[in-house]
Formats: structure tokens, sequence, C-alpha cells
């Protein structure tokens, strides 16, 4: 590995202004298990690696009590969401798509800001997020500014992040009563692969009458970007859910998809596991509604 | 550039020096001389590299030197006894044919050492999600999840093969 220089920043400031110091010699690191991969392989070469694991506050993991929004700091390691409870009970469908990402070791040291700052196509970090409407905090040498997570991607390996800002935090509005969620990665094997399609599904039902009030589909692998199927989401929203209505939403979202052929599958094979998992994420959203709202 | 760094291993303090570009693996085989640690992919792929810093498994191979001050690192040299007596863990790997030529071995033993740390009792299927991440191509993983097992089984109310130092971070 060629040789660089590693800084340990104590606070956003102070990462910033040492990444303006160095410019484009510079790049920010978080847990490093594809930095130093790419700088083992050549692929990146940087002469200072600015590391943003020391920065205070980056890994906290709450619901802030005033807002009720759930607060992910960007150096929130994999490992960490996997096992803790609050995301376990409170957001499953995080832990439905965390505990698949590479392996213990990796998830112990990786980040979900890093997963989302790389922005490969095949992320597993980003669509449990996106499917609840994540949004992006970024901290930069302009200060602060926010965006939808969801178009914090511009393609494969691309955010809208300028050069020198940080992504600080996600943070996902107050879930309502009634919201299920439920995520799945189609691969050959669940561990150290990455998935040959990903499936977001998030629904809120209405308390009163079980209609649905709101309908989140989200695709990983589906498009160089997470994409988000809007038409199968206007379908299932004002109606009654059950399986055929499921049925046909994953039909409409298989449609939406813009699944390609790659050396990890085909297009025609992803288009009906959209279709297959949409409808079975679905369901299950339901179900977990049920265990959790009517005492199964 | 070099950095100072004083971290525990294997029980002992060390302060030293070391590069900043240098990866814990390279740390730990090329200059402390601990060479128990293998290197298979260097990427983070296999877990034949697999240490454990502050009770969690990570890939040395991709964790830069740095990285592991005033932190508690321990290697697979650092599980047997000072009189050479193994491990319940590796001894059970010995027993129940879960080392065939050997080169996952360190890296196998080491995350299962991290899992029992979480879960005294794992079951089958904690003991696979613990070790996804570590490759054998001799074993076809039968016998290593029965050597995991054996020894949690043998093992429980030993603390010895459970409990991590003064501190514990799970």
């Amino acid at each position: 590995m060629k040789t660089f220089t590693y800084l340990v920043p104590k606070t956003l400031d102070e990462a910033v202004s040492m990444f303006e110091s160095h410019g484009e010699r510079a790049m920010y690191v978080a847990g490093g298990t594809d930095v130093v991969v790419k700088a083992k392989q050549g692929k990146i070469a940087p002469d200072y690696l600015i590391s943003l694991k020391h920065v205070k506050g980056q890994d906290q993991l709450e619901v802030k009590p005033d807002t009720n929004e759930l607060i992910i700091g960007a150096l929130v390691t994999h490992r960490t969401l996997e096992t803790s409870k609050l995301i376990r009970k409170q957001y499953p469908i995080i832990h439905d798509a965390v505990q698949h990402i590479g392996s213990t070791q990796i998830r112990n040291v990786a980040t979900i800001g890093g997963n989302l700052v790389n922005a490969v196509p095949s992320a597993d970090g980003a669509i449990p997020l996106i499917a609840q409407d994540a949004v992006a905090k970024i901290y930069g040498p302009n200060g602060e500014k926010e965006v939808d997570l969801i178009h914090f991607f511009e393609g494969p390996g691309q955010t809208v992040l300028e050069p020198g800002e940080i992504l600080k935090e996600i943070v996902i509005p107050a879930q309502t009563s009634h919201t299920g969620g439920a995520y799945k990665k189609v691969g050959r094997r669940a561990a150290m692969e990455l998935p040959l399609i990903g499936i977001g599904v998030v629904l809120v039902l209405d308390p009163a009458t079980s209609i649905c009030q709101k309908a989140r589909i989200c695709l990983g692998v589906a498009a160089p970007t997470p994409l988000r199927t809007l038409s199968a989401e206007r379908f299932l929203t004002g109606k009654m859910l059950d399986e055929e209505v499921l049925t046909e939403a994953g039909n409409m979202a298989a449609e939406e998809s813009r699944v390609r052929d790659s050396i990890r599958g085909q297009a025609w094979y992803r288009r009906e596991m959209v279709s297959v998992f949409v409808r079975r994420m679905g369901m299950r959203c339901l179900e977990r509604i049920k265990e959790k709202y009517y005492g199964g | 550039m070099s950095t100072e760094i004083r971290f525990i291993l294997n029980g002992n303090e060390i302060q030293m020096q070391v590069e900043d570009h240098w990866t814990l693996l390279h740390l730990l085989r090329e200059v402390i001389g601990l060479s128990g640690t293998k290197e298979g992919c260097g990427s983070g792929e296999c877990g034949a590299c697999t240490v454990i810093v502050d009770g969690q498994a990570i890939n040395s191979c991709l964790y830069l030197a740095p990285e592991i001050n005033d932190r508690e690192l321990l290697t697979i040299e650092g599980l047997a006894a000072a009189d050479g007596t193994l491990h319940p863990l590796q001894q059970s790997f010995v027993e129940n044919g879960g080392i065939q030529c050997g080169f996952c071995s360190p890296g196998m033993i080491m995350s299962s050492k991290a899992l029992l740390y979480e879960n005294p009792a794992p079951t089958v299927d904690d003991i696979k999600h613990a070790l996804a991440g570590n490759l054998c191509r001799c074993t076809g993983y039968t016998q290593i999840f029965d050597s995991v097992q054996a020894a949690t089984e043998k093992a429980l109310g030993d603390v010895t093969v459970v409990a991590w130092k003064n501190g514990a971070q799970k």
C-alpha cells in the first residue's frame, strides 16, 4: 500500500479544515473496510486519510425524545445496528438488512455512513432507510445542509456530497402507529455477498380501518441508484391490503424496475424476484403490524 | 508518517512507532513477528486474518495500525496458557477435526472466541452466522461448527472460555 498520513480530527470542524488544507490529496475515511481495499489495489492513492472515527458524537443511535425521530450517526457500525434492541424492535426493516451485510468482522468496523457515501448500486444499507423516508444531514465547509436520502445518490459511486463535505447523520422521521417494514436481500448466499436485488417495503395502515395510508417500495440494484417504484406505491395507497393486492403491486414494481444483466444475475430473474419479494415483504409488513399493534 | 501508539497485545502493554499506512496484520506478522494470524485474501473476504479488538472480531488486513492505539488486541497467540496448554476452543478444534490444513484455523478460532464473549451458549445457526466471514476450503465446515459447539457444551460454566477481561465490551 502506498504511504499516507493518517489524520485523526476530534471535531467535524477540525476534519473539514484538514480537508481544506490538503484538498484533493486528502480523503475522508470511516471504518475503512472499503477505503483500505481500494488503497491496497491502487484504485485510490490519497496522501492524507482523514479518519472520522474519533469525531465526537458521530456514533449516536437514539430516538430523540422531543421529536421521536431516529438519529443514526454516520459512524454507527452495522454491527451496532444489528445488535441494537431499539432497531430490532422498532425498526426491524433495518435489522433485516444490516444482519447480512458483509461478515461479523466487517460489520464490527464498517459504518452506515461509509456504506451510503460509497453509493454502490448494491449497497444494502440505503434501501430500508429510504423506505422510511430518511433524511441525510451533511456538514461541510459551507455549514450544514440536508437532503432526502433518495436524492443523496447521483449514480454509481456518486453522491451529492461536494468536496470536503461529510455525511453527518441519518434522520428517520417519527414513526406513526401501525407502521410495518421488511427488507429482503436476494442473493446466492446470505453472507459476504452483494445482493442480486434488494427489496424494502414499508406500509402504514389506518389504525381504525386498516386501509393503507402510505406505502414505500424501495429497490436496490434495480437501477444505478436506489429506486422507489412510485406507481406500485400509489396503487397500494387507499386500498385494503391482502396477498392479491400485494401480488399486483409486486408485478407493477417489477415493471417499474430498471434491472439489467450482470455477472451476478440476469435482468429477467431480477424482475421475477422483485415481483415475488415485494409481495412477500408486503405480507411480512402486515404480519409485523399485526404482532406489534394487535398482539399477534 | 509514523505515529506513536500504545495498546495491549495478548495481555502485554506495548508502546511503539507504527507507520500510518501499515495494516494491523502487517504490524503483527512483519513487525512484531506474531505469524499465527494469517493473510488469505487481504481484502476482507476470507477471515484468515481475524483478531479480536476490544472484544470484537475484526479483519486485521483492513484495519489500520494507528487505530489500535488505546485498544486491547487478542490474537491466536494469546489463547493458550503460558505452559502451552491449549485453550478449550483450540483443544476442541483438535479433537473434533476442525483443523485440516490449518490455514483458516486461527481466524476461525478467533471468530468463535468473539462469538462466545457475546453469546456463551450459541445455537448452530448462531455459530454459522458468526463464522460466515471465515472461509475454509478443507473441512466443509461441519467439523468446525461441531468443534465450537463441543467447546461450548464442555465449557458452559467454565469461565475461562467466555470471560472477557475487566472492562468487558460485551
